[in-house]
C-alpha cells in the first residue's frame, strides 16, 4: 500500500509542469543584479541649491540616466534602441532632460525628477551628418528660448516645452554644414556657422522667432578645412585646415566673416599634424601636436601665441565660469600610480586653484575623459568637483582629494564570458565556523519557520534574510561542496578582464589588457587555459585572453594568460600574427595546458602553446584535425584540413598551412546565411538512448560535428514590415562539419529572420517570424540515429549480435532521422541558451531572453516534438503535455523575476556540483546572475527545508512515546490491582 | 504550482469594449510624406493598487519590429513612432508587471498611410490604437496563508498522523481481536524467540 502511495506521490510530482518559482522572500538569496550604464559620453551637471545633486550622463551604450552626485547610484536611466546613438544631452527649462539622437532625427525631453518621458519630436534629415544640440542656458524658467538642432542637412528650432517645431530650415541643396550655433543672450537673432564642402565658411543670421534669414555671409577658404573645430569666444572659432598644418580663426563678429591663418609651425618648431582636442576653453585652445598637449591662447585681433605645453598623457574637461567673469578648467595627468588633478584659470595659467593628487588603481588606465562642476563652500570659497571617465570605461567622482565614488562601467559592454573554480579550501584553514550555540540555531530555525507559516513580522523577515545570507557563507573565497561559489570570469570591450564572485557579485579580482605592440587591445574572447586537477598538480588554473590590437581582423592578434585565483598575469605576447578563429583542440600536455589553434587571414593556423610537446601531441593527430569557416557575406561554408608545416615560408615551426576539404554554396540568389550554431563543446550528455512510451529505444544522434545553419531569401534579411509572405522562406541546414554532409534540410516558407538558436544534445530550438501568421514562431529539430535503431533486442545485446562497439566515423553515411515540431511564441526574442547540469541527467530548460530583456525559462518538455494533441494515457505518465498551438508563458518562470537585464546580450550557463543545478549568468548593459534548478533540488534538501519542525516533531514523537508509555504502565498497574 | 488566469482576456476585453466608450477621440492618427507615414497610439495600464501606477508608467517601452526602433510613453500613456515605411508591422510593449499582447500592424501604401492594428493573441482588431495589458503578470509565488492542511500534508506532518493512527487506531483494532487468539499468538512469538535478523534472511532459515 505504501509503496503504492509513495508510486502515485511520485507520478504527481514528475507530471507536475516544474516550473522556476520563487516566494517574494527569496528574490536576492541565490540572484543578484547589477545595474550599469556603459562609457559615459557626456555628463551635464545639475546642482542647483535646493534639492538632490545630479548629473546627467549619456553613454556608449545608448543609455541616458540621472545619477546621485553623492552616491553614484541611478536615479533614472533608459536604454534606447541599439540604432538610437545619443549625440547630445542638455537641461532645458531647469526641469527637462533634453537629448538628441538618431544622427540629429530624434528629440526627446524627460522629465528631470522621474525621467518621464515628457515629449518626442521627430526631425527630418536627408543624410547621415553629424548633428548638433544647443540647449540655451536661459536665466529667467518662464523665458522660452528654442533649442536649436542640427542634423542631416536640416537645421530645426524646437520649443522646449512642448518640443514643437516652431520652424526649420532646409540646408541640403546647398551642402552646409553647421558647426557652430550662437545665441546671445537677450537677442532674437541666433548665428549660424558651418562650412559648405568643407571649404567656405557660411554665416546666417536667422530671427529665431520664424527662422527667417536675415543676413548670409560667406567666404572660401582656399585650402580647405579638415573638420575639427573649437570654438574660443561667442564670435570666434579655430578650425585647422585641410593639411592638418595651418590654424585658421574665423571671427564672424556681426556676421562678417574674416580670416586669420597661424601656422602650427610658427607655434611650435618641427611640428608634425596638429589635432585639435575637443575641450572647449574661453579664448584659449587646446592643440595636440608632437604628443604634447599646447594651449594656444587666442588674442582679441584672433593672434595666437603658445602659452603652455603639457605631456600627452593629459585629460581636460570643458572650462566653467567661476565668479567674476573668470573661467576655470580641470586637467588631470598621470604619474606613476597617482593622478594629478588641477584646476586652474584659463586667463591665468600659473594660477593654479586646486591641486591634488590621488591614488589610482593601475588597471584603471588613462583617464580618457574630465568633466568639472563647481560648487560654493561654506566660506564662500570655489570648492570643485571633477567626474572622470577611465579608460576602462569606469567612471568616478573625485572631489576634496578623494574618490567619493566609483562605477565599474566597463561591466556595461562584456563580450565573451567563462566560468571558473575557486581555490580549495586548505587544511588549517578554518571551516565555517560552526554554529554559535544550540539556542541560537534553533531560534534561526523557529524564525525561518515562523517565516515560511506566514507568521512572521516584517522585523522577522528582515532577521530571516540576515541569517540566511550569514549562514549560507555564500561569499567565500573558497570552493564549496556543491560548487555553488565559482568565479564568472568576463572580459569586457575596454579590455578588461573581471572576476566576479558568483555569490554577490563583488569584483573579487580585475586586470586591463596590455601589450608592448600597442596602447590598448580590445579583448575578443576568453578560453580555458589550463584547468589543473586540484589533486594531481598544485597549480592555478588559468585562462587565455585573447585580445587585439586595432578593430580591423587583420589587425595583429595579442594572448594573455592570465591566474585566474590572483589575478596575475602569468605572461602577454604579442603573437604577429592576425586572429580570425580560435579553436581549443581537445587534447592537453602533461601539464594540462589546452592546446589551442589560431586560424589567421592569411589561411595559416598557429599552436599554442609552443612547445616541443605540444608539437609532438599535435603532430599524432595531425590528420584528424578539422574546421570550418562560414563566410558570410558570400554563402559559402568552407571545411579545412591540415596539409603540412608553413616552414617553406618562414621559420616558424608551430605554424601549418591548411588546405580546403569540401564547400556548401549557398546561391546568392536565394538564400543568406544569417545564423550559424554548433554544440557546446564541453557540453555533457548522459545518455544515448531515449526510451519511448511504448518501450521503444531511440538513439540520439549525439555527435560534436554538426552545424545548424539558417538562411533566408535576401529580401527577408531586412526587418519584419519590409517583405510580403510570398517574398521571403527560410531554409535550416544541419551539416556535418567534417565531411560537409547536409544531414537534414527544413524549410519554411513565408517567414524570415531574426533566426535566434539553441543547439543542444541532439536537438535544436530556433525562433523566428512567420509573416503569414505574422507571429513568431519556435521551432524544434531532433536527430536520431537510425543504424542503431536495430538494437533493442535483448537478445541481440547478450548475444552481441549489435554494433554498438562499432566505431562512429563522420566518413561513413551516418542513416539519421529528425523529428520537428512548431508552436507560436508571443514574444520578440534576443537570445537563447540552455541549461547545462554537471552529468547532464536533469531535464534541460531553455532560457530565453525576451525583448523585455527577461529571461523565462521553459522547460524542455514543451519543446517535444513527440507531443500530440491527446496524449495516451502513457504518454502522459511519462510527462509528454498535450499539443498547444502556442508556447506558455509562465510569469513566475521569469528566472529575472521582478529585474529587468536591460541591454541582454548574452547568457551563459555553466554547470555547479550539484546535478540538479546550474549557474545562470546574463550580461547586457546589467549583469544578472541566478542558480536554477530545471527539475527542482532533488539531490539536496532546499534552503526551505524547516530543520526546526523536524527536530520539534521527533521532540513530539519522543514526548508521546513516553506518555503514552506511562500511562500504558499506569493501566497495567491498575488492571493488575484489579 | 503555477496557473494561468483563464479568464483575463475575458476581463481585459470587457476593459477595452469600456475603455472605448470613455476614449473615443483618441485616433489611430496618421501622416506624413511619401513612404514614410506615423504610428501613433495609446498604453493603457488600469491603476494597480499594488505598486505606484507612475513609477511603472516611466518604465513602459514600446518597441517596433522586434525592437528596431523604440519608444517611450509620454505622461499621457501616449506614443509615437515616426518614419514608419508602409507595410505590415508588429509592435509590442515591454512593461514590467503586465502582459501585453503584440499587435500586428498594417499600414497602408495606398491610403496615405491609414493603420489598421490588430492583437495578436486574441485576434481582434482595434478600432482605435489603444493597448491594454492581457493580463497582470505576478512573478512570485505567492505564499498560501497558514494552514493546517499545510502542515498535515506536510511529510512531517504525514509521520505525526501516521504515529497517530498507530497509538490511537491500534490498540482499538487489537481490541477486536480475540484474546485466544492473542495469546496462542505471543506463545507461538515467545517459542520461536525474539526474531533476528538472521532468521529472516532465507540462507540463514535455510540453515537452521
Amino acid at each position: 500500500m505504501a509503496i503504492r502511495v509513495f508510486l502515485l506521490l511520485l507520478l504527481f510530482l514528475s507530471s507536475a509542469i516544474v516550473s522556476f518559482s520563487l516566494y517574494e522572500d527569496q528574490a536576492g538569496l541565490a540572484d543578484w543584479h547589477q545595474r550599469y550604464i556603459g562609457k559615459v559620453k557626456h555628463a551635464v551637471f545639475h546642482t542647483q541649491k535646493t534639492g538632490r545633486k545630479r548629473v546627467i550622463v549619456s553613454t556608449e551604450e545608448n543609455v541616458v540616466a540621472s545619477l546621485d552626485l553623492r552616491h553614484g547610484e541611478i536615479f533614472w536611466r533608459h536604454v534606447l534602441g541599439t540604432k538610437d546613438a545619443i549625440d547630445g544631452v542638455g537641461i532645458a527649462l531647469g526641469k527637462y532632460v533634453i537629448t538628441l539622437s538618431s544622427e540629429g532625427s530624434t528629440l526627446r525631453a524627460w522629465n528631470l525628477p522621474d525621467g518621464q518621458m515628457v515629449w518626442e519630436t521627430a526631425l527630418s534629415s536627408a543624410h547621415h551628418s553629424k548633428s548638433l544640440l544647443s540647449v540655451p542656458i536661459n536665466l529667467k524658467v518662464d523665458k522660452d528660448y528654442p533649442i536649436t538642432v542640427f542634423g542631416g542637412g536640416y537645421l530645426h528650432a524646437v520649443s522646449a516645452i512642448d518640443g514643437e517645431v516652431l520652424w526649420e530650415k532646409d540646408f541640403t541643396a546647398e551642402g552646409f554644414e553647421v558647426q557652430r550655433v550662437l545665441q546671445p543672450l537677450g537677442s532674437t537673432v541666433i548665428y549660424v556657422l558651418g562650412f559648405v564642402n568643407l571649404s567656405e565658411a557660411v554665416v546666417y543670421q536667422i530671427d529665431s522667432k520664424i527662422g527667417e534669414v536675415v543676413a548670409q555671409k560667406s567666404m572660401v577658404f582656399p585650402g580647405g578645412f579638415s573638420g575639427e573645430i573649437s570654438s574660443v569666444s561667442s564670435d570666434k572659432v579655430v578650425v585647422l585646415d585641410s593639411k592638418k598644418s595651418i590654424l585658421v580663426t574665423i571671427g564672424f563678429i556681426d556676421g562678417d566673416i574674416s580670416f586669420q591663418k597661424t601656422p602650427v609651425s610658427d607655434l611650435v618648431e618641427n611640428s608634425g599634424n596638429a589635432e585639435i582636442l575637443s575641450p572647449l576653453l574661453s579664448n584659449m585652445l587646446a592643440v595636440k601636436v608632437n604628443k604634447r598637449t599646447i594651449f594656444v591662447k587666442v588674442g582679441g585681433e584672433g593672434k595666437l601665441e603658445v602659452v603652455d605645453s603639457l605631456s600627452d598623457e593629459t585629460a581636460m574637461s570643458d572650462s566653467l565660469p567661476v565668479a567674476d567673469d573668470q573661467e576655470a578648467f580641470a586637467s588631470v595627468h598621470h604619474e606613476g600610480s597617482k593622478i594629478h588633478l588641477m584646476v586652474k584659470l584659463v586667463n591665468e595659467l600659473d594660477n593654479v586653484l586646486l591641486r591634488e593628487t590621488i591614488q589610482m588603481d593601475q588597471h584603471r588606465g588613462r583617464v580618457h575623459k574630465v568633466f568639472m562642476n563647481n560648487y560654493i563652500r561654506t566660506d564662500r570659497s570655489n570648492g570643485f568637483r571633477a567626474l572622470i571617465v577611465m579608460e576602462d570605461h569606469s567612471l568616478l567622482l573625485l572631489q576634496q582629494g578623494a574618490i567619493v565614488w566609483s562605477r565599474e562601467e566597463g561591466l556595461a559592454s562584456v563580450t565573451d564570458v567563462t566560468t571558473a573554480e575557486l581555490p580549495v579550501e586548505k587544511d588549517g584553514v578554518s571551516v565555517a565556523k560552526v554554529e554559535h550555540t544550540l539556542f541560537e540555531w534553533l531560534k534561526g530555525h523557529v524564525l525561518k519557520l515562523k517565516g515560511s507559516l506566514l507568521l512572521a513580522s516584517p522585523e522577522d523577515v528582515v532577521a530571516i534574510q540576515e541569517l540566511r545570507v550569514k549562514s549560507s557563507g555564500k561569499n567565500k573565497l573558497t570552493r564549496d561542496h556543491n560548487g555553488f561559489r565559482k568565479l564568472i570570469l568576463a572580459l569586457t570591450r575596454a579590455g578588461k578582464l573581471f572576476a566576479l564572485h558568483t555569490g554577490d557579485g563583488r569584483i573579487v579580482w580585475s586586470m586591463l589588457l596590455k601589450s608592448q605592440a600597442c596602447e590598448r587591445p580590445n579583448g575578443i574572447s576568453l578560453y580555458q587555459w589550463q584547468v589543473p586537477h586540484h589533486h594531481a598538480m598544485d597549480k592555478n588554473p588559468s585562462v587565455l585572453v585573447v585580445g587585439r590590437c586595432g578593430s580591423d581582423s587583420s589587425a595583429p592578434g595579442v594572448l594573455s594568460f592570465v591566474d585566474v585565483y590572483t589575478g596575475k598575469k602569468i605572461t602577454s605576447s604579442d603573437i604577429g600574427h592576425s586572429v580570425v578563429q580560435v579553436l581549443p583542440l581537445p587534447f592537453t600536455d602533461s601539464t594540462e595546458q589546452r592546446l589551442h589553434l589560431i586560424a589567421d587571414t592569411v589561411g595559416h593556423v598557429h599552436l599554442y602553446p609552443k612547445t616541443s610537446e605540444a608539437l609532438s601531441i599535435f603532430q599524432r593527430e595531425f590528420q584528424n584535425i578539422y574546421w570550418y569557416t562560414v563566410g558570410a557575406d558570400d554563402g559559402i561554408i568552407r571545411g579545412h584540413v591540415m596539409k603540412s608545416s608553413c616552414s617553406g615560408e618562414t621559420a616558424d615551426e608551430y605554424c601549418f598551412t591548411t588546405r580546403e576539404l569540401w564547400t556548401v554554396v549557398f546561391p546568392s540568389e536565394s538564400e543568406k546565411i544569417i545564423s550559424t550554431l554548433t554544440r557546446k563543446p564541453n557540453e555533457v550528455v548522459h545518455t544515448q538512448a531515449k526510451v519511448n512510451t511504448d518501450q521503444d529505444l531511440l538513439y540520439k544522434y549525439v555527435s560534436r560535428n554538426l552545424l545548424f545553419v539558417a538562411t533566408v531569401s535576401p529580401k527577408g534579411a531586412g526587418e519584419i514590415g519590409s517583405v510580403t509572405p510570398e517574398e521571403s522562406s527560410l531554409v535550416v541546414y544541419l551539416i556535418d562539419t567534417i565531411t560537409g554532409r547536409i544531414l537534414h534540410r527544413l524549410s519554411h516558407q513565408g517567414c524570415q529572420g531574426p533566426v535566434h538558436a539553441v543547439f543542444s544534445e541532439n536537438w535544436v530550438v530556433y525562433h523566428y517570424f512567420n509573416l503569414r501568421a505574422h507571429k513568431y514562431e519556435v521551432t524544434v529539430v531532433e536527430i536520431y540515429d537510425q543504424s542503431r535503431a536495430e538494437n533493442k533486442n535483448v537478445w541481440k545485446l547478450i548475444l552481441g549480435k549489435h554494433n554498438l562497439t562499432a566505431p562512429i566515423t563522420s566518413y561513413s553515411r551516418p542513416e539519421v532521422f529528425t523529428k520537428s515540431q512548431s508552436y507560436f511564441f508571443a514574444q520578440s526574442v534576443k537570445t537563447i541558451a540552455v541549461t547545462s547540469t554537471a552529468k547532464g541527467i536533469t531535464s534541460k530548460q531553455l532560457l530565453i531572453g525576451t525583448i523585455g530583456d527577461q529571461i523565462l525559462a521553459l522547460d524542455k518538455r514543451f519543446v517535444d516534438p513527440r507531443r500530440t494533441l491527446n496524449p495516451s494515457q502513457a504518454e502522459k505518465e511519462e510527462g509528454i503535455i498535450p499539443l498547444t498551438d502556442s508556447l506558455p508563458i509562465i510569469p513566475q518562470s521569469y528566472v529575472t523575476h521582478s529585474h529587468r537585464v536591460e541591454g541582454l546580450k548574452g547568457i551563459v550557463t555553466a554547470p555547479s556540483k550539484l546535478e540538479s543545478t546550474t549557474h545562470v549568468f546574463a550580461y547586457g548593459v546589467d549583469l544578472f546572475y541566478t542558480r536554477l534548478a530545471p527539475s527542482k533540488t532533488y539531490d539536496s534538501l532546499t534552503d526551505d527545508f524547516s530543520y526546526a519542525l523536524l527536530l520539534i516533531t521527533i521532540v513530539a514523537l519522543v514526548a508521546a512515546i513516553y506518555i503514552t508509555w506511562a500511562l500504558s504502565e499506569k493501566k497495567e498497574l491498575s488492571e493488575k490491582w484489579r | 504550482m503555477t496557473q494561468i488566469i483563464r479568464s483575463s482576456p475575458v476581463l481585459a476585453f470587457i476593459g477595452l469594449q469600456i475603455c472605448f466608450i470613455f476614449f473615443a477621440s483618441t485616433l489611430t492618427c496618421t501622416s506624413g510624406s511619401e513612404d514614410s507615414y506615423t504610428i501613433t497610439g495609446r498604453v493603457k495600464i488600469p491603476p494597480s493598487n499594488v505598486i505606484g501606477h507612475t513609477a511603472k508608467f516611466s518604465n513602459v517601452k514600446v518597441l517596433l519590429n522586434g525592437g528596431l526602433k523604440i519608444t517611450f510613453l509620454r505622461p499621457d500613456g501616449y506614443f509615437t513612432f515616426h518614419k514608419v515605411p508602409a507595410g505590415t508591422h508588429l509592435i509590442e510593449v515591454s512593461a514590467m508587471g503586465y502582459f501585453f499582447s503584440p499587435v500586428r500592424v498594417d499600414v497602408s501604401a495606398r491610403h496615405r498611410g491609414k493603420v489598421q492594428a490588430t492583437l495578436i493573441e486574441t485576434r481582434r482588431s482595434l478600432t482605435e490604437m489603444v493597448l491594454e495589458p492581457l493580463k497582470e503578470e505576478q512573478y512570485y509565488e505567492i505564499r498560501e496563508p497558514f494552514n493546517v492542511m499545510n502542515i498535515v500534508k506536510s511529510p512531517m506532518g504525514l509521520m505525526v498522523g501516521f504515529m497517530v493512527v498507530v497509538v490511537f487506531l491500534m490498540p482499538k483494532l487489537m481490541e477486536n481481536i480475540d484474546p485466544e487468539e492473542m495469546k496462542q499468538a505471543q506463545e507461538e512469538m515467545r517459542r520461536q524467540g525474539v526474531p533476528s535478523l538472521t532468521s529472516l534472511l532465507p540462507g540463514a532459515g535455510a540453515s537452521r
